[in-house]
């Protein structure tokens, strides 16, 4: 099978989504009216309320829910083979994270831009709210404690990257100061910063940097790990001019070179997807296919961080109200071309089917690494660049996503323990050294505590974060099926994916809930269930919110 | 035939127009996301500052007094470009040097 066709009808059928299915869902369903005065408009204040160009807007909406999650999701479920992740990522892009995330944004734009945690209180009730605020705390918990390992990962593996994955970090704060103090223009600052950035890129295979093994009876991933949170720490108490804006910002310039150089190489080398179509040799372990694949691969086909995106900020800065078509649906469309890309990397960047099945020996052991190392493969050869160069590239790509994710996951943790603070009038609580370290507390509890001392317990509960986070994808369709139901309109295409989406999370934690408790291990059985319970609580009050609008409807009517 | 859009002036132009554009959206799309959390950052500093100058201003015993210690760096950069513009050299109170 050649990358091209994949690469090809991938692209064809997100487009197909885009120009065909969308319009649909937005002249007929959501019905977005260009006459329609926007929040952006309506409280326009110029601190959160600012209508925003509709480009610049999808740059901030994509490169706001594109993390590393797109890429590792994908690069574990093509375990199964190339077909079911393939099709997962286009069907689910077009009728699952377009419809989804365009629909937080109308939903939100018609309700004064509220968040989707305020929406759910608002229309569904407080109890769906209450389940709300935990399920969103369990997805920062356990984003924070993936992406650390992820990270950790990538620098034991790729030693190459460690300078320019922590000089990222310099030039960051080099060009933010550059900037806001205007000592250059941002066109001249963004010129150097990118050329900074991959010089870096360049530099970096040729001064490799391992931890060693072992330091203080900690392992070198281990300690890895507790330099991030201590970064991210910093990070997140740090004031956002000084280092998280102009990151996210060299990071969102990064995105589009890497899908590009990634794309045109598949273009140019044409290879062959050596991963079978469906595996039928699945390693020992391996569980089954369904439920599984719906909750691995949740960012790039549907995830429920996208309503909190698209609910929270990109609502308020919407200038037009049929701009929530492109900015929303197209945004999907573009994370599932990154997730797209990551299936590629990890098929057909390989030479043979053996080299393939030498990586993925159990399930989870293909990940980023997978991506990063078929992907260089696939640029080295398309584009000449050398193999080292290409998996620094990639690895700084994937890597620097995960830290800015983790950055604005630890400072939306510490707002959390802060909000609590003040419910239950606890002034220490309130400020921001102690609710980081409790933010951060949380997180190693979690890494250490379910990982033991390997620090590895983000990886173990990455099926737990696929339900946590289709849960709640599932809360925010059920807003906007709600919100359909009341206006009278079809309802059948956000319930749709409601349904779907809430049995394959309930099936996937029974099956894990077994295999926890056989392996007693009680920590993850333990989240496990407090998550089921969410997820059936959610599941009870989808049916009783839309009984309750279906028989008011029918009394007005 | 010649064509007015194809003269090198109004190409010119519309590069420049295009360039001008580009750095629009560039600006927009480094700034949009932080507006707000840095709008609300300066806005809590002025809102200290107005505390601070009105209850000076009326004699009211200083509630902010104690905050106003974590502005001093930023007052300190701002008093010293303050003294200078008005044609001191140095700082012309005695207890607050700066320079």
């Amino acid at each position: 099978m050649s990358a091209i066709v994949l690469l090809v009808l991938g692209l064809a059928g997100m487009a197909a989504g885009y120009f065909l299915y969308s319009r649909f869902i937005a002249t007929r369903i959501y019905r977005l009216d260009p006459d329609f005065q926007t929040p952006a408009h309506e409280y326009e204040d110029g601190v959160d309320f600012v209508p925003t160009n509709r480009y610049v807007l999808w740059g901030h909406h994509f490169t706001s829910v594109a993390g590393a999650a797109p890429i590792v999701g994908p690069a574990i479920a093509v375990i199964w083979g190339w077909l079911p992740a393939f099709l997962w990522v286009v069907l689910g892009t077009v009728f699952f994270a377009g419809v989804h995330d365009s629909g937080a944004i109308w939903a939100s734009v018609r309700n004064k831009a509220k968040s989707v945690g305020a929406l759910t209180g608002d229309v569904v009730g407080a109890r769906a709210r209450s389940i709300f605020m935990i399920v969103i705390f369990l997805v920062l918990l356990m984003v924070n404690a993936v992406f650390a390992v992820v990270i950790a990962g990538l620098m034991m593996n790729f030693s190459s990257a460690v300078v320019p994955v922590w000089g990222a970090i310099l030039v960051a704060l080099i060009i933010g100061q550059l900037i806001y103090r205007r000592i250059l223009s941002l066109p001249v600052v963004s010129i150097l910063g990118v050329i900074a950035l991959y010089a870096l890129i360049l530099v970096g295979p040729s001064v490799p940097i391992q931890m060693p093994a072992e330091v203080a009876g900690f392992s070198g991933n281990a300690v890895w790990i507790l330099i991030l949170f201590g970064y991210a720490a910093i990070a997140s108490m740090l004031p956002v001019w000084v280092l998280l804006q102009p990151r996210d910002y060299i990071n969102g310039l990064q995105l589009f070179i890497g899908l590009i150089v990634l794309y045109g190489a598949v273009l140019l080398l044409n290879p062959t997807v050596v991963a079978p179509m469906v595996n039928g040799e699945l390693p020992a372990g391996t569980p089954s296919m369904l439920p599984l694949l719906f909750v691995t691969i949740a960012c790039g086909a549907i995830s429920g961080f996208h309503g909190l995106v698209s609910s929270g900020t990109t609502s308020k800065q919407l200038n037009k109200e049929t701009d929530a078509r492109f900015v929303g649906y197209f945004g999907a469309v573009g994370e599932g071309m990154l997730a797209l890309a990551a299936i590629l990397a990890a098929t057909a960047g390989f030479a043979t089917f053996a080299d393939w099945q030498a990586v993925y020996t159990a399930f989870g052991a293909g990940g980023v690494n997978a991506f990063v190392e078929g992907g260089a493969f696939i640029i080295h050869n398309g584009l000449g660049l050398p193999e080292a160069t290409a998996a620094t590239l990639l690895t700084v790509m994937a890597a620097l996503f995960a830290g800015t994710t983790m950055d604005t996951g630890l400072r939306l943790q510490r707002y959390i323990f802060q909000e609590w603070g003040e419910i239950y009038q606890l002034k220490w609580m309130n400020r921001n050294v102690p609710a980081t370290l409790l933010a951060v507390g949380s997180c190693l509890l979690l890494a250490f505590g379910a990982g033991g001392a390997s620090g590895t317990g983000g990886m173990i509960i990455w099926p737990l974060f696929g339900t946590t986070n289709q849960l709640l994808a599932g809360l925010t369709l059920l807003v906007v099926t709600v919100m359909l139901v009341r206006l009278r309109r079809p309802m059948w295409y956000t319930l749709a994916p409601l349904c779907f989406l809430l049995v394959m999370t309930i099936a996937a934690l029974l099956i894990q809930l077994r295999t926890f408790f056989n392996e007693g291990n009680y920590f993850l059985l333990l989240v496990d269930i407090v998550v089921l319970i969410a997820a059936i609580l959610v599941a009870m009050e989808c049916a009783s919110a839309l009984k309750r609008s279906r028989a008011e409807v029918a009394r007005q009517e | 035939m010649s064509d007015d859009s194809d003269t090198p002036d109004s190409r010119r132009e519309r590069l420049r127009a295009w360039l001008s554009q580009a750095r629009f959206v560039a600006e927009e799309f480094y700034s949009a996301r932080y507006r707000g959390a840095i709008a609300r950052a300066r806005r809590d500093e002025d809102d200290l500052f107005m505390l601070l100058v009105f209850s000076e201003m009326m004699g009211v015993p200083n509630p902010a007094a104690y905050y106003t210690l974590e502005l001093q760096p930023l007052l300190l950069e701002r008093f010293h470009d303050w003294h200078r513009r008005m044609g001191m050299e140095r700082s012309p109170l005695d207890h607050f040097r700066c320079c």
